[in-house]
This record gives C-alpha cells, sequence and structure tokens, in this order.
C-alpha cells in the first residue's frame, strides 16, 4: 500500500481584519455598576478580551467576532442594558452565491485545517439551487461503511489526469502499439487555478505554486507568469497558453507535466507542438461551460485531446447562456453524453468556478467530473470578501485581504489548511457512502439524492397549493 | 409501581403551571419602552390583558415592561393598545433587534420564541409570534393542512392521542403511550444531568418516554425506569445485562441523522470524570463512537442483533433506529424482517451535540421525504400494520408532528425543541469547550447549575400540553377523532409551491 496521504496543516491566523456576525450593544450611560454583572461572566471570555484590547490597543483580539450569540449577556444584565446585533458588515459580504457563511468558514478552515464541527443541526434552507438541491447518500446496515476519517480505513482521494486507453494493441510480435499511456497521479481531486482577479500580484501565484507543491497536486499559471519559477517547482505548474502561441511556456515544456490551452481554434496545431517538444506531455483543453461543451469534448476528444478543463463562471453557472445551467446539470449532460459514446473512460474532466466548499467538490464529481479546480475559494482563504465593484473587479484602493504585501509562506500555508480541511470532509462523505476511492465517486448519481427526484416521489400525490 | 428493574416508580403530576424564563431579562420580538414621561398612573398595567405591564401595589412607578409578553402591531387592532392609550405619550413599541441575531430558517426567531412560551405558559401563543412554520422553504414548511370548510364534528375532549408501539402480535407486552411524541436519545456527556432527568420526568408526566442516548443508564434514572428506552449505540458505552433488562424498550442506534454514516465523537473537553465514570473511560479522553456496528453487515447480522436483546429481555420491545439514504425503505423493510417493532428513521435535518457541517447539510436525505417514501413501500409490501414507524430530526413544532403523521409516521420523537423549551437559543455551541453557555448541553459543574430540575420539568410538560392543545385543534379542524386515523392520510395535505 502506498503511503498514505497526509496534508500537513498548520496554525495560521489570518492577518485580515475579520469580519464577525455579531456584534453588542451597550448602552452604557444607564449602566449602574453593579456588582451582578454579566460581562466577566462571558463564558468565551469576550468581553475581558475586548476590555484588555482597550487598555492595550496592540492586543491581537478583534471582539467582534468572538461573540457566538448565545445572548446569555443579553438576558442577564442587571438592566437589561446589553443587545447582540447582526453586524450589517458580515451581512453585506460577498452576494447571493458567495454567502457571508461561506466566507466565516473558509476562514476558520484556512486558520486551522480543521473541519468545520458545530453543534445543534442543520441551520440553513431546506434546498437550494445548484448544488445545494443535492444530497449525498450514507450507508445503512446492509452495506459495508469505511471509517477514513479516525484512520482506522485507507479512502483514497487519488485521480488520475490523462488518456486512459480503453485496451492496449499490440503487434504481431508483441510490441505495443502506440505510445503507452501517460498520466499524473494526484493524491486529492482537485488543482489550483488562475482566480478571476487577483490579489497581491505576484505573490498570490508564488503562493498558489508552494501550495500545490506542498499538497502534491499542481496549479495553473499565466503562461506570462511561468518565467523564473524554479526547477523544483515546475512540476507542479500548468501553464496557460492563450492564442499567442507557446510563448515564455515553450522553454519549460520539458520540465512541466500538463499544460492548458484556451484557444478552441488553435489548440490542436499548439498540442502538436507541444507534444513536438515533449511526448509525454498531458495537453488539456480549457473550455467555457457552455451548451455546446459537450460536443467539443467529443469532437477534441476523437482528436486525440483526452483532458478538458471546464470553466463555469463565479456562481457555478454556464457562460454567456440566456438560460444558464448549473454546474450540476451541465457536467451530468456532459458525463451521460461521454457515457453514451462510449468515451466517458478515456478522457478526463476537470471542473472550476463556483466550488467554494468542500461539499462542491463531492458534488461536482457524482455529477461527472474527475477533479475540480478551485479559485475564487483562494482568494477568500485570504481575507477576500468576494466584494467585486461595478467594473469586475474588487475595490483595490481598500482591498478587505489587505493582500498588497501577501506573504507568500503565509498565504500558501492557509491554501493548504484549506485543502486539508476540504480533503478531511471528502474523505466523510466517502466514508458514509461506504465508497473507497473517489474515483468510484465520479458520476455516481445513484449514491446522491437529487431535489427534483426525491420531492416527485415523495410529494407527487399531495395537492398542489 | 415497581419497575422490572426493581426500582420503585416515582409519579410526575401531569399540571401545567408558569415558569417563566430562568434568565433575568425574557427575551420578546418586541420591545416596550417607557420613557420619562411617565406618570406611574398604572392605567397600562389595567389594560394591557397580556401581562406585559405590573404596578404592584404600593409602588410608585410600573415595572420594566415584561416586553415577552406583547403580541405586537397586532394589539393596535385592539382597545387595549398600550401605547395609544397611554395619556401621556409614554410608551413605545418596536422590534427587538436581538431577535435578528438568534435563530435561522429552520428555527426561526419567532418558532424558538414561541416554544419559550409554550414553555412558559403550557399554551400556544394567541398571536404576534408565527408558531407552526419556520421559514426553511421546504419540507414541513411548505406542506399545509387542506381544512375542510365543514369538518365531521368531534368531541375536542374525546380525541384520542394514543398510540401502541406494539404491533407484532409476538406476545411481547404492549406499550401504549399517550401522546404520539417521546424524547430523542441524548447521553450524559453531551448533555447535563438535569435535562436528562427534567426529560424522563416529564416522560413520567405524560407517559411517554426519552431515552438514555449512548452515555450509559445513570443511576438517577432509574426511578423513571418504566419511561426510559436503553440506547444501543456502536460505542456500547455503558450497556450491561441490568440496563436492558430494567426498560420496556431497546433501540439500536445504527446511525444519526445529523451525521448519518458517522460515528458519534464527545470531544475531550466535555468527558468530565463523571462522564467518563459511567462510560467506563478515562476522563478527558475523546470518545468515538464507530460506525458502523462492526458486527452488522447484512439484514441476516441484523436479526442476530436484535436477537440477542430479546433473549436477554424478553419483555421489551426493540427499536431500530437508522438514517435516511436513498434505499431507507428498503432498510425499513430490513429490519421489519429482523423483528423490530419499531422502526426509528432520523431524518438528515435532525439535531446533534457535534457533527461535521457538511454532514448535517449534505448527507442522507431530509425527514420529510423519508416518512412518504417508507410509509408508501411498508404499505406497498403489506406489512405496515405490523410495525409502529417512528421518525425524527427536523420535527420542530406540534404542527411538524401531525404532518409526519399525515404523511405516514404513527409517531415522532423530538429533542431539538426539548432544548429549546429549555432555553437553547440554536447558537450551535455546544460541541467544545465547556460546552453550552446556557448549561442545557454541558456537565460542567458551574454551568449545569444554571437550570433547575423543577423549572426544566415543568417547561417540558408545559411544553407537551401546548403541543397537545394544538393537536387535537388540528384534529378537530380536520374532523377526525384521533392521530392514530390521521396516520397515512396525505390526502389532507397540500405541497406549496416554491416561493420565488
Amino acid at each position: 500500500m502506498p503511503d498514505k496521504y497526509h496534508i500537513k496543516a498548520a496554525a495560521t491566523p489570518g492577518r485580515f481584519r475579520r469580519v464577525g456576525k455579531f456584534g453588542s450593544v451597550d448602552w452604557r450611560e444607564d449602566c449602574s455598576r453593579c456588582t451582578n454583572c454579566v460581562k466577566p461572566r462571558c463564558i468565551y471570555d469576550t468581553y475581558k478580551k475586548e476590555a484588555a484590547y482597550n487598555r492595550d490597543p496592540s492586543t491581537a483580539v478583534v471582539p467582534l467576532y468572538e461573540c457566538r450569540g448565545c445572548l446569555s449577556c443579553v438576558q442577564g444584565c442587571t438592566k437589561g442594558l446589553l443587545a447582540i446585533a447582526l453586524n450589517p458588515e458580515y451581512l453585506c459580504m460577498g452576494d447571493e452565491y458567495w454567502k457571508p457563511d461561506i466566507m466565516a468558514t473558509t476562514w476558520n478552515q484556512a486558520d486551522s485545517g480543521r473541519i468545520p464541527v458545530s453543534g445543534a443541526g442543520y441551520r440553513g434552507r431546506f434546498h437550494g439551487p445548484g448544488f445545494d438541491g443535492i444530497w449525498t447518500d450514507m450507508s445503512e446496515i446492509v452495506r459495508p461503511t469505511r471509517d477514513g476519517i479516525h484512520g482506522r480505513e485507507y479512502i483514497s482521494t487519488s485521480v488520475d489526469i490523462g488518456h486512459k486507453p480503453m485496451r492496449l494493441s499490440f503487434t504481431p510480435d508483441g510490441k505495443m502499439v502506440g505510445e503507452p499511456s501517460a498520466l499524473i497521479d494526484l493524491p486529492i481531486p482537485l488543482i489550483l487555478d488562475v482566480p478571476p482577479w487577483t490579489i497581491g500580484g505576484q505573490a498570490l501565484s508564488k503562493a498558489r505554486l508552494a501550495a500545490a507543491k506542498a499538497l502534491k497536486t499542481l496549479t495553473v499559471a499565466p503562461a506570462a507568469e511561468v518565467v523564473g519559477v524554479p526547477a523544483d517547482q515546475l512540476a507542479h505548474l500548468v501553464p496557460l497558453v492563450g492564442s499567442e502561441g507557446l510563448g515564455a511556456a515553450a522553454s519549460i515544456l520539458r520540465q512541466v507535466r500538463m499544460v492548458e490551452f484556451v484557444d478552441w481554434s488553435k489548440a490542436l496545431d499548439l498540442v502538436a507542438q507541444a507534444k513536438a517538444v515533449n511526448p509525454g506531455l498531458i495537453c488539456a483543453l480549457r473550455l467555457p461551460m457552455q451548451a455546446y461543451a459537450a460536443d467539443r469534448i467529443l469532437a477534441a476528444s476523437k482528436a486525440g485531446v483526452k483532458v478538458f478543463h471546464l470553466c463555469a463562471d463565479l456562481h457555478g453557472q454556464e457562460i454567456g447562456a440566456e438560460k444558464p445551467r448549473h454546474i450540476k446539470d451541465a457536467m451530468r449532460e456532459i458525463h451521460s453524453r461521454l457515457v453514451k459514446e462510449g468515451m466517458r473512460d478515456e478522457v478526463t474532466l476537470i471542473v472550476s468556478g463556483g466550488i467554494a466548499l468542500a461539499e462542491h467538490m463531492a458534488k461536482a464529481i457524482i455529477c461527472g467530473a474527475d477533479l475540480v479546480a478551485v479559485d475564487t475559494t483562494l482568494l477568500v482563504a485570504l481575507g477576500c470578501r468576494v466584494c467585486r465593484g461595478a467594473t469586475g473587479k474588487t475595490h483595490e484602493d481598500h482591498c478587505a485581504a489587505e493582500a498588497g504585501d501577501l506573504d507568500t509562506a503565509y498565504a500558501a500555508q492557509r491554501m493548504v489548511n484549506l485543502m486539508a480541511a476540504w480533503h478531511s470532509q471528502l474523505i466523510e462523505v466517502l466514508g458514509a457512502m461506504g465508497i473507497r476511492e473517489v474515483r468510484r465517486l465520479r458520476g455516481e448519481v445513484g449514491r446522491a439524492i437529487f431535489m427534483e427526484d426525491i420531492e416527485r416521489e415523495a410529494f407527487g400525490d399531495l395537492a398542489s397549493k | 409501581m415497581i419497575s422490572a428493574g426493581g426500582e420503585p416508580q416515582v409519579t410526575v403530576e401531569r399540571k401545567v403551571r408558569p415558569m417563566p424564563d430562568r434568565y433575568r431579562n425574557a427575551l420578546g420580538k418586541y420591545s416596550i419602552g417607557r420613557s420619562a414621561d411617565c406618570v406611574g398612573c398604572g392605567d397600562c398595567a389595567k389594560l394591557c390583558p397580556e401581562g406585559v405591564h405590573v404596578k404592584p401595589d404600593g409602588y410608585t412607578f410600573s415595572l420594566r415592561p415584561r416586553d415577552h409578553l406583547c403580541i405586537g402591531p397586532e394589539c393596535a387592532k385592539t382597545d387595549h393598545y398600550c401605547v395609544a392609550k397611554c395619556t401621556k405619550k409614554a410608551l413605545s413599541m418596536a422590534r427587538n433587534p436581538t431577535v435578528d441575531a438568534m435563530g435561522d430558517p429552520r428555527w426561526t426567531s419567532d418558532l424558538i420564541l414561541s416554544t419559550w412560551h409554550m414553555a412558559e405558559t403550557g399554551h400556544a401563543p394567541k398571536a404576534g409570534l408565527e408558531h407552526r412554520t419556520g421559514e426553511s422553504g421546504g419540507g414541513f414548511d411548505r406542506i399545509g393542512f387542506n381544512f375542510p370548510e365543514k369538518p365531521a364534528k368531534v368531541d375536542p375532549a374525546k380525541i384520542d392521542t394514543g398510540l401502541d408501539l406494539n404491533r407484532r402480535g409476538d406476545g411481547r407486552p404492549q406499550v401504549h403511550i399517550d401522546l404520539p411524541v417521546y424524547g430523542g436519545g441524548m447521553s450524559f456527556g453531551s448533555v447535563s444531568i438535569h435535562t436528562i432527568l427534567a426529560k424522563a420526568r416529564t416522560a413520567a408526566a405524560w407517559n411517554i418516554f426519552t431515552c438514555t442516548g449512548e452515555g450509559g443508564y445513570h443511576d438517577r434514572l432509574k426511578p423513571y425506569d418504566d419511561h426510559v428506552i436503553t440506547q444501543v449505540a456502536t460505542g456500547l458505552f455503558g450497556v450491561r445485562e441490568d440496563t436492558i433488562q430494567r426498560v420496556r424498550i431497546v433501540e439500536f442506534k445504527y446511525a444519526q441523522g445529523a451525521k448519518p454514516g458517522l460515528g458519534g465523537h464527545l470531544l475531550g473537553d466535555k468527558n468530565t470524570p463523571a462522564v467518563a465514570r459511567m462510560r467506563e473511560a478515562v476522563a478527558g479522553n475523546a470518545l468515538f463512537s464507530p460506525f458502523p456496528f462492526h458486527s452488522v453487515y447484512s439484514v441476516e447480522d441484523h436479526k442476530k442483533h436484535l436477537d440477542w436483546i430479546k433473549e436477554v429481555n424478553p419483555r421489551t420491545l426493540v427499536s431500530v433506529k437508522v438514517s435516511t439514504p436513498t434505499d431507507v425503505d428498503m432498510v425499513a423493510v430490513g429490519s421489519y424482517y429482523a423483528g423490530a417493532h419499531i422502526i426509528h428513521l432520523d431524518g438528515s435535518y435532525g439535531g446533534t451535540g457535534a457533527a461535521p457541517d457538511i454532514a448535517k447539510k449534505n448527507i442522507a436525505m431530509p425527514l420529510e421525504y423519508a416518512i412518504a417514501k417508507v410509509h408508501k413501500f411498508l404499505v406497498a409490501e403489506g406489512i405496515r400494520d405490523s410495525v409502529t414507524l417512528i421518525v425524527s430530526g427536523g420535527a420542530r413544532t406540534a404542527w411538524d408532528v401531525m404532518k409526519a403523521i399525515a404523511l405516514g409516521a404513527d409517531g415522532v420523537v423530538i429533542g431539538t425543541a426539548e432544548m429549546v423549551a429549555l432555553g437553547c437559543v440554536r447558537c450551535a455551541c455546544c460541541e467544545s469547550g465547556r460546552g453550552c453557555p446556557r448549561g442545557i448541553a454541558s456537565t460542567d459543574p458551574e454551568l449545569m447549575m444554571l437550570m433547575s430540575l423543577d423549572w426544566a420539568t415543568q417547561r417540558l410538560i408545559n411544553l407537551m400540553s401546548a403541543w397537545r392543545e394544538q393537536m387535537v385543534e388540528i384534529l378537530v379542524k380536520l374532523g377526525i377523532p384521533s392521530t392514530r386515523e390521521l396516520r397515512g392520510r396525505s390526502d389532507v395535505l397540500y405541497y406549496a409551491k416554491e416561493a420565488q
């Protein structure tokens, strides 16, 4: 058995100003300074920390986000002077997809690398669009489960990128026909993608690369950013080649393992050029998630390209469509088409855009992806609040992440921590389903519950109103 | 009365008594302000039928308004609206901003506050609070009752909310409960002994049940043996022949809805010396319950499990608690053929003392779907009347209970609603450190004393009384004389279209 994949998380508190969910309102002018004050009794010491902060501003305390909203102080104050309110700044973060709770949980995971655990039951909406309309299955009594998270059983999260021929062919004298299959074996079903906007300039690319190396995965980077990358990190780099041709990437084609091509019209020519330099190179075609994506994948696959990176928008929606579908629906269609054509096992599908939580990774794979690429969430790990302005870019003048002087090691460790937490959560999902490797999760829609189907089955006979 | 365990059983009176909030400032949806213009005339105290204003004899001014009793703007339509009637214009009413900071779409602040109201008074709130549904946008929150315009006449005093739990006809004793509701398993360790005992005392008062959870059988539960279910879970903490033999129902917990397919996990901080003693473990160490039972990988294995319990206690009924996978209907049928008297489905939105967030939201199907699916399948298999279907994990109100029954359940197990009645605000901090800051889900010696046993017991007794009143109200409106006859009557339900 290979060594167990382990991601080394390390506590890395955020260096940005954290926005908390709750704020306390204290009508101090009516305070009688009684001896029964509730503030020293806060079991989270929120008020004590606040007092320490007031005495010494250099104290590293951000009181706003320490409050857990238990309301004990509100209900206990002798004169009823305390109130807790939702922090309007918290509510303003993100948008309808990148919700404030996603920011908060991402920050916590990037701090420590730990799985978010809490008491009480689920507290959100019953279901929602996109991934929120899927529940994953679990095993009960008659199927074995896998205890992966506590280390008693090994659950593999490895995936392969590359051409996987359905069979090998040999000449009459026993020689194999064609080149042996080149595969990249990743121990985690995700790669790091180029975020839709940047913070921290070049430092962000360097941090992604360092994180990819630590995670033993890959990161995509524009060709312009590949110059000067240390040789020991090139194996984790995927240059992004546009219509201008190989350009700066040409010099490192022998060292990298994979390249992504953006321009559909020139892709096959560029693939040929790249393969001429490095025959073992994995060449991927990067496509926008659009209605014709399945057709293009089939066409390109028949022409020899076997790896595809489908990019949805920030919200996981198809790009440019009048009625865009979510990744969940688009991936299911593409996966099914490939299955029908008998080509699914030959190609690798990477999907990105709107992958905001660990559950999205698992659900995208259930819908048919082999692995995902994460982008925006890497920025969120560094404090980004997805506060894109009308220009479609972050407010550079007052970026909350304060990433102008981004520290590469700090940023990389926060990315690693976040992915460590995601990896553990993926194992939770796989363990509950009794699946021993993530490869077997791909397209396993029978081990998921889709809202549309179960509503019809369970409530189809109820009167409608 | 002596239990099977040889223990004299305690009787608890089933009587509603007012039991106000245990905190100094009860929270209300609305805040009543009284300015310095108040002259202490006391007219408001005479005017308000809700008891918001109180001016005791001999006092110059009224007490601070008990604004949690205020019914809000609806009062403006009445002739006793204090804000309008105050001659000095000294009173004002506004929404309390703190209530916006509590609750969530499943348990809205209205649901929390109305549950507190029921636990305080024993009755549903008359106005001002939505006490029937939440705002989750699905499941019970979109299911409603189609009340007929002219229902059959039913005498509310004769409505039967009882339930027989043994339908197998296998010679084991019948167990009857007076409500189609009982308390779910909560282990000592995850909650305080006061919480456990309050649940047990309420079960004794209402002739229903509570469940040990998997933390073992506390000695102080023995006076309530006849209303306690011993849970056998994968960790087998505190499971002994004695604890199986002294009860009328034993429950196998295969899975828990909030973390289906995953084991239990008591964090080290909550494993205090008292908890460790009961669990026969080392204090301070995190305690894991594996998933699944490693002795059960088939229905045949499952049957051996049930046979083991039946052999140890020839008079007990056996309940099988499972979660809600895609093939939950097959699991239910398998459990029936393995010999279960009660199939207990625990939906994925149920409560927990600690669970990964990813599991709570994403793994296994919500309860509402599972009830309908399993009920239909059991009917099709021709075994529906031979097994009792109990459901849990998402029933928050008496209305949810009745909807679950109309979808096909025989009865409902509750947990979070009880915790809310005891003062839980759903802050989700039960899982670590000293535990619940409000002393409900904590074994911390200081925090657990925030709540007395008498107070907690009465709050739960009141809640059950308020729920029964609402069950009767629903049955009267439907013209159905018993909850038993409501079972599977999905024709009285509608499913609202999704709000755009």
